[in-house]
């Protein structure tokens, strides 16, 4: 038996935000140590079969979060459409059909708290382009847990709101461009190193 | 809302002595709810009537029914008619033809909260023509959305978004015979009502009470832990007949569970599984 992923990157985006999301994957690594979530605003009317394109595509898994997924290395997360992503202690998903939050279900605040809650200083935030004010919060709580937290340069995102909105409030992220987070996730493992000094 | 914006936090171990405080002091148990999701709906009592941890304490000790708001306010209650309507297509198509065999048919909508999927399925069997030899049971925890539900009362608002789903299970026929508006509001005709019979019942806590056919139970397990889950679906293994169906949400499986070897997939999308053994 695997034991559960003791890291985890987290990317939240909206609108604006899908071909980053792609390219970000693309350029993986074959092996990573720690786990991948993504939580996306998409609409539930529209289940989309993007993990299971991607899994196919990448060869690797691209899993569509179920009640109680274990949370593992080197796999990636998509938040399902219509319920709040949470992690639970034990270190697995679960999920919530709770109101929305930010007019949204998922809410990347959602998924953010409760990340930096149960992971602390082995969390890392990437917040992309947006029309609403999702994520800013949750920014703020990894920060306060420890973890790292990076923002899309507004000025490269398709829709800025979302990013600029986190920045006002998070004083400590780190402003990255489109490259720079391709290039991060492209050396993921070095990056990890670096961020630690 | 400004003072929902207060954000009012505990911990995960504030949580367990609020836990353990209700389990002393009511006849709820929250010691298998999923601790994330419970954290946030707690935290959002909290808020909404800006107490802090000591108030809320007090509180479920001290104050006559607050335990029962309480509950009811950490429990979502989302619901729907005909809530995704591709689920009641299914059923219709692959299950509605099996329960066409059994001489009398009893549905239970598991932690139905204001009672639209009961009756949702009231309509589904009225149109299957099947009605007159079946009966509905919803069950809840919450006294006051079971409340609403044997009302079966829903404003016109929310009947615009029950319509629109009705449509895609029967594009041809219109939500509206099924109902009498008034006002803004609309109330479930006399021959739907009449074969539901809500009340309370604890997933948690209370047992086999009836004999059934078919049971739904969506998007109320994922507020559980795996063990409870695992209570439950025996539980729901248990008031199945041989042959009955059981319908959870489709974010939730039974893959993980010993009991899945006594059930057999249906519909994979829409986590419709029958009892075989």
């Amino acid at each position: 038996m695997t034991t559960s992923a003791q890291k985890i990157i987290l990317i939240g985006g909206s609108a604006g935000s899908y071909n980053l999301i792609w390219d970000i994957l693309h350029v993986l690594p074959r092996e990573i140590s720690s786990a991948i979530c993504v939580v996306i605003h998409r609409n539930p009317n529209f289940d989309t079969q993007i993990e299971a394109s991607l899994s196919r595509r990448l060869e690797r898994n691209v899993i569509s979060v179920v009640d109680k997924t274990e949370i593992r290395n080197n796999n990636i997360y998509f938040a399902p459409p219509g319920y709040h992503l949470l992690i639970e202690p034990d270190l697995t998903f679960s999920l919530d059909s709770s109101e929305p939050v930010n007019y949204s279900r998922p809410s990347i605040d959602v998924l953010f708290e409760t990340t930096a809650e149960i992971y602390g200083k082995n969390c890392m935030a990437f917040l992309l382009s947006g029309a609403n004010t999702d994520g800013g919060k949750g920014l703020m709580s990894i920060d306060a847990n420890g973890g790292k937290i990076f923002v899309q340069d507004p000025e490269e995102a398709a829709i800025d709101t979302m990013p600029k909105y986190a920045l006002e409030i998070n004083p400590n992220a780190k402003i990255l461009s489109k490259a720079a987070i391709i290039d991060f996730f492209r050396n993921l493992d070095q990056s990890y190193r670096n961020e630690k000094h | 809302m400004a003072q929902l914006d207060q954000h009012k936090t505990i911990s995960f171990d504030q949580l367990e002595d609020i836990i353990y405080l209700l389990k002393m002091s009511s006849d709820f148990d929250l010691s298998g709810y999923s601790r994330s999701s419970l954290k946030r709906r707690v935290e959002r009592v909290m808020a909404m009537e800006t107490m802090d941890l000591v108030d809320l304490k007090n509180a479920i000790l001290n104050i006559d029914r607050f335990t029962s708001y309480f509950m009811q306010e950490i429990s979502v209650n989302v619901t729907e008619m005909f809530r995704d309507p591709s689920f009641f297509e299914a059923i219709r198509e692959k299950v509605i033809p099996y329960l066409k065999t059994f001489p009398q048919v009893r549905l239970w909508s598991a932690g139905c909260a204001t009672g639209e999927e009961a009756y949702s399925l009231a309509i589904l069997l009225h149109k299957e023509n099947m009605l007159d030899r079946s009966f509905i049971y919803g069950t809840d925890i919450n006294q006051h959305t079971l409340d609403i539900a044997k009302k079966g009362v829903y404003s016109i608002k929310n009947i615009k978004k029950y319509t629109e789903n009705f449509n895609k299970v029967y594009a041809l026929s219109s939500l509206s015979n099924h109902y009498t508006a008034m006002y803004d509001a609309a109330i479930i005709n006399n021959e739907f009502r009449s074969k539901v019979l809500f009340s309370m019942h604890n997933l948690v806590s209370d047992n086999v009470f009836n004999e059934f056919q078919f049971i739904s139970c969506r998007n109320v397990m994922i507020y559980f832990d795996k063990k409870l889950q695992e209570r439950v679906l025996n539980l729901f293994y248990e008031s199945l007949n041989l042959f009955g169906f059981l319908c959870l949400g489709t974010k939730e499986s039974l893959f993980g569970h010993p009991i899945k070897d006594n059930f057999k997939v249906i519909d994979k999308t829409y986590n419709i599984f029958q009892k075989i053994r």
